[in-house]
């Protein structure tokens, strides 16, 4: 019986492995692990749009990169760890170029597995913090922000708000209770003991659809003069509404970038106005890139583009973060002279990619982000990041770029990185 | 014609009482076993061996658990994830205090502690009955996954409270965890493990402890009345089944997905591991593997059929519709044959020793 | 649902103000001992209030439990997934165009068209089953409907504002102006939305309870729900009765499906609230209405205070946990819970 079934899978696995992944001589595979289904739909619909499209308006306006056509297969993973662990096994190949497992989560579950596969994850502005540190994670790729950089900029920018000190001021954190709400914390509260302020912690459990104790403790209580939050889904939507019903102020009230996109303000209507998040890329369609989209892919039919969530913020960061990969990939082809790369090859690219303005504006980013340039030791890469506002209609950018605080950013880093090496016996590379 | 006991004479109370009391049966266990350690990690991809394999005979383990609670014992339990998780982090806090401590011993020992847990929380089966139970281990469930999650202590004090496995070895060289172990040897450590406490759970079952169990479940007043005593009866049951439940925690932790946070063990994985013994059938071993074959398999085979036949359709769409015809296959199999795979494994046996005649 | 017994009804109104007198007075010495701790009456009553106004929202659900557990002995996990679809589906229809009480009716005319298929399809053929092969069926539908819903409606996050006001009201305020520090300077905060709904709920209960009570088929459905046997042995038929009650329940699913998409926003986490049902079933008995009520605003209440009161002790995060131990310890002194039918067991 049991042996049966194995066979009935066999076959069934290696139909669709054929089916998916048949290589032609000159194309380069991208798996994508996405989520259209479950409680993060929302949002992870339109990211995994912005990746295809991406991928698509390469192949359709150069050609590929530099004559080699993007392909790629999808899997959904609903945002869950073990889903996403086999959507990896199912897609990954030997000339996988690189995941993007869109999940802090499936990125830790990864980590080892495709250190172990040679296959390059690339967690732009999520994931395992401490993997910035290259030596540790050789093939683990966060640029252009961790979220210990966006606890550093969200307090930056607090302090110029208040003129400058934040002695004697409260600053609450709502965040989700899992491996990426609490990768704040420990930055947060090392700056609280720097900068004098104190910290609330206020977890909010999976999915985030109770949080009335959690906004009468701020509105009524604590009553803090700022509130942070690290929510994903369904949770952000349902804090602001819970911080509207206490009379919370909005624009005292700061959300992570993956707090401050369409889907996380809609729901909440009018009571949303004012509120503000981080970012690290522009929203809006403005950008050359972006109408290279519309008309390579879209053929520059506007509303079906914006059907799928072209030029908002979601949408945005998969063009964006497939935009590195992609570049990553071009990079690695200059080094290795080959048309077909390995994951291994691919890594290679990453740690030489250097985008700077020149070459982000002929990218067609001009104005849409800034550099990123990634090293062996650094898989950061020295990104930067802004404060952006909802006004009812869009999300506005209302501050200067602000650069993290990185050294000792990278010092947190290092010594979190090497306790990670310690307890798994690896012996870091020597980057110099 | 081929499975007929016909001409197969016990002798002894010994050959009466064997686990398999036909030669057919022996054979085919035998058959089955061999497949299981030759050809198949011969035949097998890596990919079959990470994400079916072992996730199946990682389930395997846990259905078993289970099985001796609910299938056996009658005490409905939907805090499955709650025990997994801790195995899963006993064995991580046992394992990195005392490194040179044996994998397997590890994994024993984590058992053990799941096992003190699960009576703890099995005290209220004394009062509670049924639904109310059911609905009273989730407690256990919601609880435990709390406090792993929350007290750092559970995972040395990891800013992202995700644990990961350290490389340990089973046998000098031969890595059964963290990232230098094999896919292969992984699968023969899990087979080997699974083998040896499915063997024990299917003698346990035949023994006095399980027939108490059945008595319990069959109806718990007689059962008392017959002088079996009910305290000990459901706390025992509690205990064995969380010291499987436990383990095969660890084994996730450990052997299948290399990392896990809390939330690994929220209350879908409990859902599904009651979904394995239904389906599989309640109060049979062999069920407990069937179970678990068919519910790691089914969504996996659904995903992938669907993209085989229609490489475009859209991944949304067969996320949705694997939701829909996984729901209603759970239906359907219950409509039809509401004991159970096992329960159609016995009726085919049946059908088996007469075929090709009709008497 | 028989009429309570005067006597019980006059120990609960002494009963409820002490023991939330005693909570207060708890969590004031708490305070008093730990200045970690921060209370004030004004902010206890809030916290309490907010509690009160949740728990109905939850009873809301567990509603449709106890309608069907009643009349079928079938524990329905599909409850919750009947919210989420019904929700999706009003939506659907007012996003089309549809005028939203027409939107109602349509949607309420699609659940007992589900609830008369689920009949039908899954219960008919598992008649005579053990309770627990049926309760893996409903999550059987929990599942179909769950894919069905998002394979019609899509995945998106979808606003169903039915015009309810969700602008908070403060009571109370600066009850004292002449001390700065006075603990009433913030008033008592009252969530409209939630009040508002909490009134839904209890209109919703009433028309259930004069529906059990005085119509032919409610005095049906509670023969049925007392003996299945001698129901149909007095010519009721089952079927039917069976058919009616999934209806209701479906309808009792669309009324919580827009209290709570027009609060969280409609999308698939909807179909988790039935979790934080469960407590309050067990809490109050699976079989009684009254006990649905009473068991939202003991779970409502309790998780509440504990959460913002308790909940910095721990970490935070603790008020899943916390309803289902409640209704565990509850369950502890009387396994049927507070309004169960009494368990009475023969050999």
């Amino acid at each position: 019986m049991r042996s049966k079934f194995m066979a009935l899978a066999v076959a069934g696995i290696t139909a669709a492995a054929t089916a998916g992944t048949a290589l032609a001589a000159d194309e380069q595979y991208v798996p994508m692990l996405v989520y259209k289904s479950g409680a993060y739909a929302p949002n992870g619909i339109p990211i995994a749009h912005g990746w295809e499209d991406y991928l698509k308006m390469i192949n359709a306006r150069d050609g590929g990169v530099n004559g080699v056509q993007m392909t790629w297969a999808e899997c959904d993973t609903a945002y869950n760890n073990d889903r996403g662990v086999e959507c990896y096994e199912r897609l990954k190949q030997p000339t996988a170029a690189g995941v993007q497992p869109l999940s802090t989560g499936i990125t830790y579950a990864l980590i080892e597995r495709a250190t172990a596969d040679e296959i390059p994850i690339f967690s732009s502005g999520y994931g395992r913090t401490s993997a910035a540190y290259g030596p540790v994670f050789p093939y683990v790729f966060s640029a252009p922000l961790t979220y210990w950089s966006g606890a550093d900029v969200m307090v930056q920018y607090i302090a110029d708000q208040e003129g400058g000190s934040l002695e004697g001021k409260k600053i609450a954190l709502v965040y989700h209770d899992s491996a990426y709400g609490k990768e704040p914390i420990a930055t947060l509260e090392r700056l609280a003991e720097e900068e004098g302020f104190t910290l609330h912690l206020l977890p909010v459990a999976h999915p985030g659809l109770e949080q009335k104790a959690t906004w009468l403790q701020i509105g009524r209580q604590i009553r803090p003069d700022w509130t942070l939050m690290w929510g994903w889904g369904v949770m952000n939507s349902t804090a602001i509404k819970e911080a509207a019903a206490v009379g919370y102020p909005m624009d005292r009230f700061i959300g992570i970038w993956w707090s401050g996109s369409e889907p996380d303000v809609l729901p909440a209507g009018a009571q949303a106005n004012g509120y503000k998040s981080l970012g690290f890329h522009a929203p809006g369609s403005n950008y050359k890139a972006l109408q290279d989209v519309l008309e390579h892919v879209y053929g520059g039919d506007e509303g079906a583009a914006k059907l799928r969530g072209w030029g908002d913020v979601l949408y945005n960061r998969g063009i964006f973060s497939m935009a590195m990969q992609v570049e990553a990939i071009r990079t690695a082809q200059g080094i290795h002279g080959e048309k077909t790369l390995t994951g291994a090859q691919v890594r290679d690219g990453w740690e030489t990619l250097d985008l700077n303005d020149a070459k982000l504006s002929s990218l067609g980013f001009e104005g849409f982000t800034k550099p990123v340039q990634i090293t062996c030791e650094d898989h950061e890469g020295g990104g930067q990041a802004f404060v952006q506002q909802w006004d009812g209609n869009a999300w506005n950018i209302i501050s200067d770029w602000y650069m993290p605080r990185r050294d000792a950013l990278r010092e947190a880093y290092k010594a979190d990185a090497l306790a990670y090496a310690a307890e798994k016996g690896i012996t870091p590379r020597d980057c110099s | 014609m081929l499975y007929r006991e016909a001409g197969q004479f016990k002798t002894s109370y010994g050959a009466d009482q064997a686990i398999f009391p036909i030669l057919q049966d022996k054979l085919g266990m035998l058959v089955i076993l061999a497949l299981a350690v030759v050809v198949v990690p011969l035949l097998a991809s890596t990919y079959m061996l990470n994400s079916i394999l072992i996730p199946f005979l990682v389930f395997s383990m846990a259905a078993i658990g289970l099985n001796l609670l609910t299938g056996y014992c009658g005490q409905l339990s939907l805090g499955t994830g709650g025990f997994m998780a801790c195995g899963a982090f006993f064995a991580y806090k046992l394992t990195t205090a005392f490194p040179e401590l044996h994998i397997i011993l590890v994994f024993l020992l984590s058992g053990l502690g799941t096992a003190m847990v699960g009576i703890l929380f099995g005290i209220p089966s004394l009062r509670i009955k049924g639904f109310y139970l059911a609905v009273a281990t989730l407690a256990a469930q919601f609880f435990l996954v709390w406090m792993f999650n929350k007290f750092d202590w559970w995972t040395n004090y990891s800013a992202s409270g995700v644990i990961s496995a350290p490389p340990r070895e089973v046998l000098p060289g031969i890595f059964v965890t963290g990232t230098e172990s094999e896919p292969v040897t992984k699968y023969y450590f899990l087979l080997g493990f699974v083998a040896v406490l499915a063997l024990i759970a299917k003698n346990l079952v035949r023994s006095r402890i399980g027939r108490a169990w059945m008595a319990i479940r069959d109806m718990d007043i007689a059962a008392e009345i017959i002088g079996i005593r009910p305290l000990w009866t459901k706390l025992s049951a509690f205990a064995i089944s969380s010291f499987y439940i436990g383990i095969a925690g660890a084994l996730w932790a450990f052997v299948y997905t290399g990392s896990v946070e809390a939330l690994a063990f929220e209350i879908n994985r409990s859902f599904q591991v009651l979904f394995m013994i239904i389906i599989g059938g309640l109060g049979s071993i062999l069920g407990s593997f069937l179970g678990a074959a068919f519910i790691v398999l089914l969504p996996i085979l659904l995903n992938a059929g669907m993209l085989a036949l229609d490489p475009t359709i859209s991944s949304a769409l067969v996320s949705h519709i694997e939701f829909m015809i996984f729901g209603a296959l759970i239906v359907f199999f219950l409509i039809v044959e509401p004991h159970g795979l096992a329960r159609l494994w016995a009726l085919a046996k049946e059908k088996l020793r007469l075929w090709p005649f009709p008497y | 649902m028989g009429a309570l017994p005067v006597r019980t009804i006059g120990i609960w109104m002494l009963a409820v103000p002490i023991a939330i007198l005693a909570i207060g007075l708890a969590f004031k010495g708490m305070a008093a001992a730990n200045p970690q701790f921060f209370f004030t009456w004004p902010y206890f009553i809030e916290v309490l209030i907010a509690g009160l106004l949740q728990g109905v929202m939850y009873s809301l659900v567990a509603l449709g439990f106890v309608l069907i557990f009643k009349a079928s002995g079938i524990f329905n996990f599909a409850q919750g997934s009947m919210v989420l679809f019904a929700a999706l589906t009003i939506v659907g229809f007012i996003e089309m165009g549809t005028h939203w009480t027409i939107a109602f009716f349509i949607t309420a005319g699609i659940m007992v068209l589900l609830a008369i298929s689920v009949e039908r399809i899954v219960l008919r053929p598992l008649v005579n089953q053990p309770h627990i092969i049926l309760f893996m069926a409903t999550i059987g539908i929990f599942f179909f409907l769950d894919g069905f819903a998002q394979t019609i409606w899509g995945s998106d996050v979808k606003v169903l504002d039915i015009g309810i006001p969700k602008t908070p009201i403060t009571v109370m305020e600066n009850a004292n102006p002449s001390d700065p520090n006075d603990p009433w300077q913030y008033g008592i905060l009252i969530n409209q939305y939630d009040l508002i709904a909490a009134a839904i709920g209890a209109v919703l209960v009433a028309v259930l309870a004069v529906f059990f009570q005085y119509t032919r088929t409610g005095r049906a459905l509670r023969a049925v729900a007392d003996d299945h046997q001698a129901a149909l042995s007095v010519g009721i038929p089952l079927k039917t009765i069976w058919a009616i009650v999934w209806s209701v329940a479906g309808i009792v699913a669309l009324v919580a499906g827009i209290v709570w998409g027009g609060k969280a926003g409609v999308q698939f986490s909807l179909a988790l609230i039935a979790l934080k049902a469960l407590p309050v079933l067990i809490l109050g008995g699976f079989t009684s209405i009254p006990g649905a009520i009473v068991g939202g605003l003991i779970i409502g209440a309790g998780e509440q205070l504990a959460e913002v009161f308790l909940g910095p002790l721990f970490g935070g995060a603790i008020q899943d946990w916390f309803a289902y131990m409640l209704a565990l310890f509850v369950l502890l002194f009387r396994p049927q819970g507070l309004f169960g039918e009494r368990i009475i067991e023969r050999v």
